[in-house]
């Protein structure tokens, strides 16, 4: 199939009465689709919707509780905005461990959650931070969004509960309990430009020589990003010794299910889980 | 045959117009499409930066953005970098530190490294090395090359 329309609305009801047929591929920064596309991994739809012109996509606000990130915003812009940095840290921290500058300036971060690669850099930090993305259609030429946790989100590799006719506008983090601190590790084979091996984030609040309000979550080591509710659970107020420090991160082990590819086998991701959760955890006591 | 679309924007401060197909590269459209070979085509997937412009003065790889988006926007590319005085300052540290032997990743790295400067005008070695992390360069061993960026931006003060 070869494109026969191409759009670049200004107005987001605009590029959503573009959508509404469904046959349409979504362009933001291009640093997926245009690779995909050339390699032909990914054929490009009837219309290409160039949404990258549309300035409410761009913004980042407060919103009631949370901070509203708008799609199209860069990992650059991310890595700098005041608000991000303030109650995310977990993610700015992710966003400067991104590929290199020319990407970071490019890709966007509603084209991360899209592209729904389970070593999507951002999406571990997201999905630690409890995002939901904001999904906007116009199916009878009313505008509707719906939300949708982003752990609900992806639905398996390249996969996402997106309609056809839906827009990605924004993501939304809810501002963190008081006190909470983050950390967010990526192994790879060189500093640059790498695609995860593994990623993991892991938060919470200090409490005593314990962790509270825990939230884990591991990239490129199941289908999807995975939010590890059984780690969590592990971690949950148990008072840091060397003890469960060590059933945590076996529990995290245990809960992972990667696979083996060009990057690394299973076993070893198994393994990088394991003694990274560990190393992660004993930094924490430490400090 | 995809689709063609005409689009108008400024090219090293030329308002330039150009026939391009949608799914087509920024990169193909400046070497193919303009003539303008300075911009490197190596790995095609971001992967190396020898294809690195400026648009809207931000530095992105040309081989993964889309020609029609530049549609409206200002591109800066190696041929028009010698106009500005910091591109000038590059351009001859980049000569006076041998900071080029085959040349292939010269233009995305000097293109990387005005954007970079730009941001920070009196940086660290360090700081220089992770600034131009996205390029490649298979011959130099970037010793010369951080030499170079270094050496101008010491001229920039
Ligand atoms: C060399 C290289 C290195 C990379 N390194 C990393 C890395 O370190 N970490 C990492 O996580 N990723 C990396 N990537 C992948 C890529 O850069 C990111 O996934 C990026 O965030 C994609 O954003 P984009 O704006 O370029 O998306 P695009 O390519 O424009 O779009 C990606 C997909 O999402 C869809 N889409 C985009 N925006 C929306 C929206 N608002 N609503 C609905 N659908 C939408 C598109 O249709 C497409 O299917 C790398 C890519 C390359 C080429
Ligand atoms: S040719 Fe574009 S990054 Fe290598
Ligand atoms: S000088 Fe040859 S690749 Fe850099």
């Amino acid at each position: 199939m070869t494109v026969e329309h191409y759009w670049a609305p200004t107005t987001l009801p605009d590029a959503l009465d573009h959508l509404r047929g469904g046959d349409v591929t979504i362009l933001a920064g291009g640093t997926d689709l245009m690779p995909q596309s050339h390699a032909g991994r990914v054929t490009l739809k009837r219309g290409l919707l160039n949404v990258r012109r549309v300035p409410e996509l761009h913004r980042v606000e407060r919103a009631e509780g949370a901070v509203r990130i708008g799609a199209l915003c860069t990992i650059t812009e991310l890595m700098r905005d005041p608000l991000v940095r303030e109650h995310f840290g977990l993610l700015a921290d992710a966003c400067d461990h991104f590929a290199s500058d020319q990407l970071r300036n490019a890709a966007t971060i509603g084209g991360n959650v899209c592209n729904a690669s389970p070593a999507g850099d951002t999406l571990v930090p997201l999905l630690a931070l409890d995002a939901e993305v904001e999904l906007a259609s116009k199916p009878d030429g009313r505008v509707e969004t719906r939300r949708v946790p982003l752990a609900d989100f992806f639905t398996g590799p390249g996969r996402t509960a997106r309609a056809p006719d839906e827009l990605l506008c924004a993501i939304r983090l809810p501002l963190p309990p008081p006190g909470f601190v983050g950390r967010f590790f990526k192994f790879g084979t060189r500093p640059a430009l790498d695609i995860s091996a593994i990623s993991i984030a892991i938060g919470g609040v200090r409490s005593g020589r314990a962790l509270t309000h825990v939230r884990v979550a591991y990239g490129a080591v199941a289908p999807v990003p995975l939010r590890a509710r059984r780690t969590e659970a592990a971690l949950e107020g148990a008072p840091l010794d060397a003890a469960a420090i060590d059933r945590v991160a076996a529990t995290a082990r245990d809960e992972v299910r990667p696979i083996d590819d060009v990057r690394a086998s299973a076993w070893y991701r198994k393994e990088l889980v394991f003694n990274m959760t560990r190393r992660i955890l004993g930094d924490v006591a430490q400090a | 045959m995809s689709l063609k679309r005409e689009i108008g924007f400024l090219l090293n401060g030329v308002e330039t117009r150009a026939t391009v197909p949608v799914d087509m590269s920024a990169l193909a459209m400046l070497r193919d499409v303009l003539g303008l070979t300075g911009t490197k085509y190596a790995c095609g997937e971001g992967e190396c930066g020898a294809c690195t412009v400026l648009v809207d003065g931000v530095s992105v790889c040309s081989c993964l953005q889309f020609a029609v988006d530049c549609e409206g926007r200002t591109v800066s590319t190696i041929e028009g970098v010698s106009r500005e005085p910091l591109g000038a300052k590059l351009e001859q540290a980049f000569v006076d530190c041998g900071a080029v032997q085959c040349g292939f990743c010269t233009p995305g790295m000097v293109m990387q490294a005005k954007h970079f400067l730009e941001a920070h005008p009196h940086p660290t070695r360090d700081e220089i090395k992770r600034g131009i992390e996205g390029n490649l360069c298979r011959c130099t061993g970037y010793v010369k090359i951080v030499d170079a960026i270094e050496a101008a931006s010491r001229g920039d003060r």
